[in-house]
């Protein structure tokens, strides 16, 4: 049993507190729920919606289909600007004086007096508590979970507010019980394991992954969708040892994180294509005084101002290719939550120890991304890389693997010298061309061994004959879509630079091989043909903002098993 | 005067006579009387003939972007509060390429010294105006002269409360140093703007007319910041002296982390409890 519920309305009308709530109302009866929530650049009006879907089995994947609408607002704008997503069999809830149908484009439209409700409550504002109500009433929910849910989120705002909102998510919970047509007759088998799962965003999996990663540092400059990090890190800063500073722009961000680490520190950048762009030369900097960064890319469309609120995976290789001169750098691409927390832990250990920039590239669609599970991985206590230095210390002592052991200054008898001109194994400028080719050789040799930190993860048939290739964010829907296809296998890359040693190995298995990108131009697999002169795909792209739903992937790779593409 | 900041051997790139030979001398000789340990002090600098000052100093540094020495300098000192923390640059490098840190380094007030050397002119790029420069100064690439009003690094910095704001004279040993020690004493962002000439490129600007064209201020009130003010736009001839200085929580002291324990973030424990724990309670809302 499964269902989807779409909530629609301008921005300030309260979707966001039902978006939090809710799913969590449902995780407490024991169902599994994901929601993923699209917006507009703009604080107030507009029209924005956010998809719930419920179901007894996981959930974690982006759908068209639409069960249940409600609209917090009575215009019918919302309901043409998603009618693709509206089939004839769903069911369509409006904000109305009272209790009446309508008949819009074909479709029945039922008219409930949301607002009117909430202003009954005491407050128009109530409309979202209204709507919390008529949720649980339609699944048949426990009326008491939706109270608790509201205890929870208003017991501290003071006044009748917690009380008046109960009164209204009770009359909204009445008045679907009455209306026999909008109960929803099929039941949900709870599954009391669901009750004692996680349910956080990926934003806070990323903020939560850097703690873990032993982050202590954070400067940014809030940009559109990667500053949940910096609020969830901000947060957590009462109570860890956590300095967060807001930069007044994002080259003065990456600077003060790489002087961070030049002190000690474990210090994380959180920004987004324009963002990151400011840092680029900031980004060579670290490549020059191999310095460890971590960069938290979250991903939105472009060029220049693009979609500020949606979602796109088109900055990959700018990203790989960004900064000038030549040095190394780690690219992770999380697939899920779960993932965003250990890519991001992980992109700690791996800048440290190899003293390069570690990317954690992500995307609107997975920060904005809640769905629940059991468990993240196990936090492991941080290696400490630094080492007390001796007199006559050289930062860039020319070694085997390239990697010179990296001191601080004021820990141990050595200077730390550090330069962002070519410089001898003490960090002081040169221009003698010997040093400058050792230094060139010793910077590009550092990754010569890894290869693997994060291999190729198949998922699926491991006797394949075609095989659908993705990165980030797309995992859940890709594995979603054709989980009940025989022959087919998905594989998600996680590491994307250098890419796994066993990716080459997979491909070459399938008869046919479909790359799934959120991008116009086919990036990753520019950089399959790239670096395993590898071309014998097909493609399928999107690019107007949204994540991709379940079913056109589906759809697609239908054909692309029929061999119609 | 030798001292423990000395390095020998080193190649100096600078021209003969530059004025920043004498801000580094007067540097070193101030630390030594302060008692710096050298391996508890960081030289941050950015890019241009100043910014090359570390090099030929016995500390730690980090010679990194031009324009971008304050913001690392702020992560540096925020990071591990124990270390003394200089920022060296020119007037190009602070006030042109890095002005917008510069506006807001001062007002998080990070216990920095940041000596900027002002010689009106670029020097590494070979003689272009620079924000510095006084109108009309002719130029390769302004060769009709400057026609922008000169920055006023002074009252700027007057206008952010800056903690501590000074200006010197390269040409004036003795005054110089006390006026560093006592920026490099002061809790908080002290700014010093060091007058020196550039013998290559500026011709007018010359050691002879900083020495006609400054005087230093006498019975000022350096408490008294519309009197700073009032001092730091007065043009002919130009104050020399400390305008302001401010006692004022800094940006280190006011971090919850710092509160009870001045402990550096590399000392500080990775709590894998702390976190199991926060992670828990997500299971709970």
């Amino acid at each position: 049993m499964e269902l989807s519920i779409l909530i629609c309305g301008e921005a300030g009308q309260g979707i966001q507190t039902i978006e939090y709530l809710f799913p969590n109302v449902l995780k407490d009866s024991g169902l599994n729920v994901y929601s993923y929530k699209e917006y507009m650049s703009r604080v107030r009006g507009g029209s924005n919606s956010t998809l719930i879907r419920v179901s007894d089995r996981p959930v974690r994947a982006f759908c068209r289909k639409v069960d249940v609408l409600v609209s917090l607002s009575s215009q019918t704008t919302h309901l043409s600007r998603l009618s693709d997503r509206i089939d004839s069999d769903a069911i369509i809830i409006l904000d109305s004086d009272s209790n009446t149908k309508l008949y819009h484009n074909g479709k029945i439209i039922h008219q409930v007096p949301i607002s009117k409700l909430a202003l009954q409550a005491g407050n128009k504002v109530y409309s979202n508590s209204v709507v919390l109500g008529m949720l649980c009433s339609i699944l048949n929910l426990p009326f008491e979970n939706a109270l608790s849910a509201i205890e929870k989120w208003f017991c501290n705002k003071g006044g009748n507010i917690c009380e008046e909102n109960k009164i209204a998510a009770k009359l909204g919970y009445e008045n679907i019980s009455t209306n026999s047509d909008l109960r929803i007759r099929k039941d949900f088998n709870s599954d009391p394991r669901v009750k004692e799962h996680l349910l956080i965003n990926g934003a806070e999996a990323v903020a939560i992954g850097a703690l873990a990663g032993g982050c202590n540092f954070v400067s940014s400059y809030p940009m559109s969708p990667s500053t949940g990090v910096l609020t969830n890190l901000a947060a957590y800063s009462r109570e860890f040892d956590i300095i967060v500073e807001q930069a007044e722009d994002e080259i003065s961000a990456i600077n003060m994180a790489l002087g961070a680490w030049y002190a000690g520190a474990r210090a994380l950048v959180t920004t987004s294509g324009g963002g990151f762009a400011l840092m680029v030369e900031a980004l060579s900097l670290a490549g020059a005084i191999e310095s460890p960064i971590v960069i938290h890319l979250a991903q939105r469309p472009g060029p220049a101002t693009g979609l500020p609120t949606r979602t796109e995976q088109a900055d990959l290789l700018f990203a790989l290719f960004s900064g000038h001169g030549e040095f190394e750098r780690v690219i992770l691409a999380p697939g899920n939550i779960e993932q965003a927390f250990s890519c991001t832990a992980k992109a700690f250990e791996i800048s440290d120890k190899y003293q390069v920039p570690v990317f954690v590239l992500t995307d609107q669609y997975l920060m904005d991304t809640i769905y629940n599970f059991d468990s993240l991985k196990k936090v492991e206590p941080c290696f400490n890389h630094v080492v007390k230095t001796t007199d006559n210390y050289k930062r860039y002592e020319i070694t085997q693997d390239g990697i010179s052991p990296r001191g601080i200054p004021g820990f141990g008898d050595g200077l730390v010298c550090v330069d962002s001109d070519e410089h001898d194994e003490f960090g002081r400028i040169t221009e003698n061309f010997t040093i400058r080719k050792k230094m060139v050789e010793k910077r590009l040799r550092k990754l010569k061994d890894f290869s693997d930190e994060v291999p190729a993860e198949l998922i699926g048939n491991e006797d394949y004959r075609y095989l659908i290739l993705c990165f980030g964010s797309t995992r859940e829907i890709v594995v979603e879509a054709v989980k009940d296809f025989d022959e087919v296998a998905v594989v998600h890359l996680q590491q994307i630079h250098p890419l796994p040693s066993n990716l080459s190995r997979y491909l070459r298995m399938a008869q046919k091989v479909l790359i799934v990108e959120s991008n116009a131009t086919s990036q990753l697999g520019k950089l399959i043909k790239m670096d395993l002169g590898f071309n014998n795909f097909e493609t399928l792209n999107k690019y107007n903002g949204l994540p991709f739903y379940v079913e056109e992937v589906r759809d697609f790779a239908k054909r692309f098993v029929k061999g119609e593409i | 005067m030798a001292t423990r900041f000395d390095l020998e051997n080193i190649d100096i790139a600078w021209c003969p006579g530059c004025g920043n030979y004498s801000i580094h001398n007067i540097l070193k000789a101030a630390l030594e009387e302060l008692d710096i340990d050298p391996k508890n002090l960081v030289i941050v600098s950015g890019i241009g003939q100043a910014a090359k000052a570390p090099q030929y100093i016995r500390c730690n540094y980090f010679n990194g972007l031009h324009g971008r020495s304050l913001p690392v300098a702020v992560g540096i000192k925020a990071s591990n509060p124990n270390l003394t923390v200089i920022v060296e640059s020119g007037d190009g490098c602070m006030y042109g390429e890095g002005g917008n840190h510069f506006v807001h380094a001062i007002r998080r007030n990070s216990n920095i010294t940041v000596i900027v050397h002002n010689n009106m002119v670029y020097g590494l790029t070979k003689g272009q105006a620079s924000p510095t420069s006084q109108r009309g100064f002719t130029t390769s690439v302004q060769v009709a002269g400057v026609l922008n009003e000169p920055f006023n690094p002074i009252a700027v910095a007057l206008s952010l409360k800056c903690s501590f704001v000074a200006r010197a004279f390269c040409g004036d040993i003795q005054q110089t140093k006390e006026i560093i020690k006592r920026a490099i004493l002061h809790e908080g962002f002290a700014l010093i703007d060091i007058f020196q000439p550039c013998v290559t490129f500026n011709k007018i600007n010359t050691y002879k007319w900083f020495k006609e064209n400054t005087y230093y201020m006498k019975d000022h009130d350096e408490t008294d910041i519309r009197k700073a003010f009032e001092r730091a736009l007065e043009e002919s001839p130009l104050p020399l002296g400390v305008f302001y200085v401010e006692k004022r929580p800094t940006f280190e002291s006011q971090q919850r982390i710092y509160k009870n324990s001045l402990e550096p973030l590399f000392k500080r424990k990775h709590s894998v409890e702390q976190i199991m724990n926060l992670i828990e309670s997500k299971r709970r809302w």
